[in-house]
């Protein structure tokens, strides 16, 4: 954490005081309260146990940069580098955006009438040197991710089967899908807000 | 036992968006009742959440789901003007049915219904998606809503606009843009944690 803890949304619009943006967010108070508690809960956690702080901003990098977000992707990525993660990895994190950019939502439903919609698109398999960087616990978070990002309906109970595979516990996965699920809140909002303020 | 993953047991699969009540099964272990401290229970806000599977699960960050549910409640429940509640309800379930989350479709299809009384024109959007002719307001809150769930984002001025138009003023469209952005949260909980099964006949 850069030691401000000034609200993420007000930063990556460009909000400032007096604007009539804050005066619109301040008519849902509490939405815009939490709005920055979860950042803070899932990025400056009491206790990070679950997920050490570069991984955080590792997938919150990925994330960003998934969604073509250009002000959360420069945002995230300095937050990653000031967790001290090397270049190398922060390399391979943009490598690894570069490679599983896509369009979303994508995916299967249930077979049956609903089976006329279904979209086909990737799955997402890291690179291998990409993945030699990353290692194996990162490199099936990014897998979990991409799924979550792009087409979230083709989930299935295989996709955490391979994360407790890698590593990852119950709760670091209800973690790791908070910080993916926040996120795609959190760029939207700054997205539609962006727009509404005549923002290109 | 180490973590592992849940297999539900045999049951139906819904195959179609429906406003029926659905019950929701998950795929990895929730808290169990009895374990939960003091921190885990107020995680839920609402007390009575300790019946749900999804809200025990979500509990082993308590931090993260009290924040997502008090950002929730002021989205979707704070009356103070903007859209009304039945508005806010349609781009959830707008968002839901492009997400393809058959689970929140439902509740918030039957929250539209609730709060607008169109039951036929919510009814259209589940059964043929968000291009339905749902008149040029709805039409304008659905667009909006589908534009800001694709990845890369879709959404822009046009959208804005459009919406304006048809008489939103700026606190409306960010409701819009909030209980749609909101969805693309829950949806992708909802979607890779579990799955739904109809709700026993009661």
């Amino acid at each position: 954490m850069s030691g401000s803890d000034a609200d993420v949304i007000d930063r990556l619009v460009g909000i400032g005081p007096g604007s009539p943006l804050h005066a619109i967010r301040l008519r849902r108070p509490e939405a815009r309260t939490h709005a920055q508690a979860s950042f803070r809960a899932l990025f400056a956690p009491e206790n990070p146990e679950h997920m050490t702080l570069p991984e955080r901003f590792a997938v919150a990098t990925f994330v960003a940069g998934l969604h073509g977000a250009a002000e959360a992707h420069a945002f995230y990525a300095g937050e990653l580098a000031a967790t001290g993660a090397s270049p190398t990895v922060r390399e391979a994190v943009e490598r690894a955006i570069k490679d599983a950019r896509g369009n979303g939502p994508y995916g299967s439903f249930p077979k049956g009438p609903l089976s006329r919609e279904d979209v086909a698109g990737t799955v997402y398999r890291m690179e291998s040197d990409t993945a030699r960087v990353l290692g194996p616990r990162l490199g099936a978070a990014f897998a979990h991710v991409h799924l979550l990002v792009f087409h979230p309906r083709d989930a299935e109970p295989a996709a955490l089967q391979a994360l407790l595979d890698a590593g990852w516990s119950t709760t670091d996965i209800v973690t790791l899908s908070q910080i993916t699920a926040f996120l795609s809140f959190q760029i939207r909002v700054v997205a539609g807000l962006r727009s509404l303020a005549g923002h290109s | 036992m180490p973590d592992h993953i849940l297999v539900p047991p045999d049951h139906p699969v819904p195959v179609s968006f429906t406003r029926a009540q659905l019950e929701w099964l998950p795929w990895l272990e929730p808290l169990a009742a009895d374990a939960m401290t003091e921190r885990h229970i107020a995680s839920l806000v609402d007390a009575a959440r300790v019946k749900s599977p999804y809200f025990r699960l979500l509990a082993r960050n308590p931090d993260a789901l009290e924040a997502r549910t008090r950002t929730d409640k002021d989205i979707f429940y704070n009356t103070d003007a903007g859209l009304p509640r039945a508005e806010r309800e349609l781009a959830a379930a707008a968002t839901s049915r492009v997400n393809g989350c058959i689970y929140c479709a439902s509740v918030h299809a039957r929250f539209a219904a609730t709060y607008s009384k169109r039951e036929t024109d919510v009814d259209h959007l589940l059964d043929d998606g968000v291009t339905a002719d749902l008149g040029e307001r709805w039409n304008a809150i659905v667009s909006a809503s589908t534009a800001l769930t694709a990845t890369p984002i879709a959404f822009g001025h046009e959208h804005v606009d459009r919406l304006r138009r048809s008489g939103l003023d700026d606190l409306a469209i960010a409701d819009v843009i909030h209980a749609a952005a909101f969805f693309n949260w829950a949806n992708r909980l909802m979607l890779s944690l579990g799955e739904p099964t109809p709700a026993p006949e009661t």
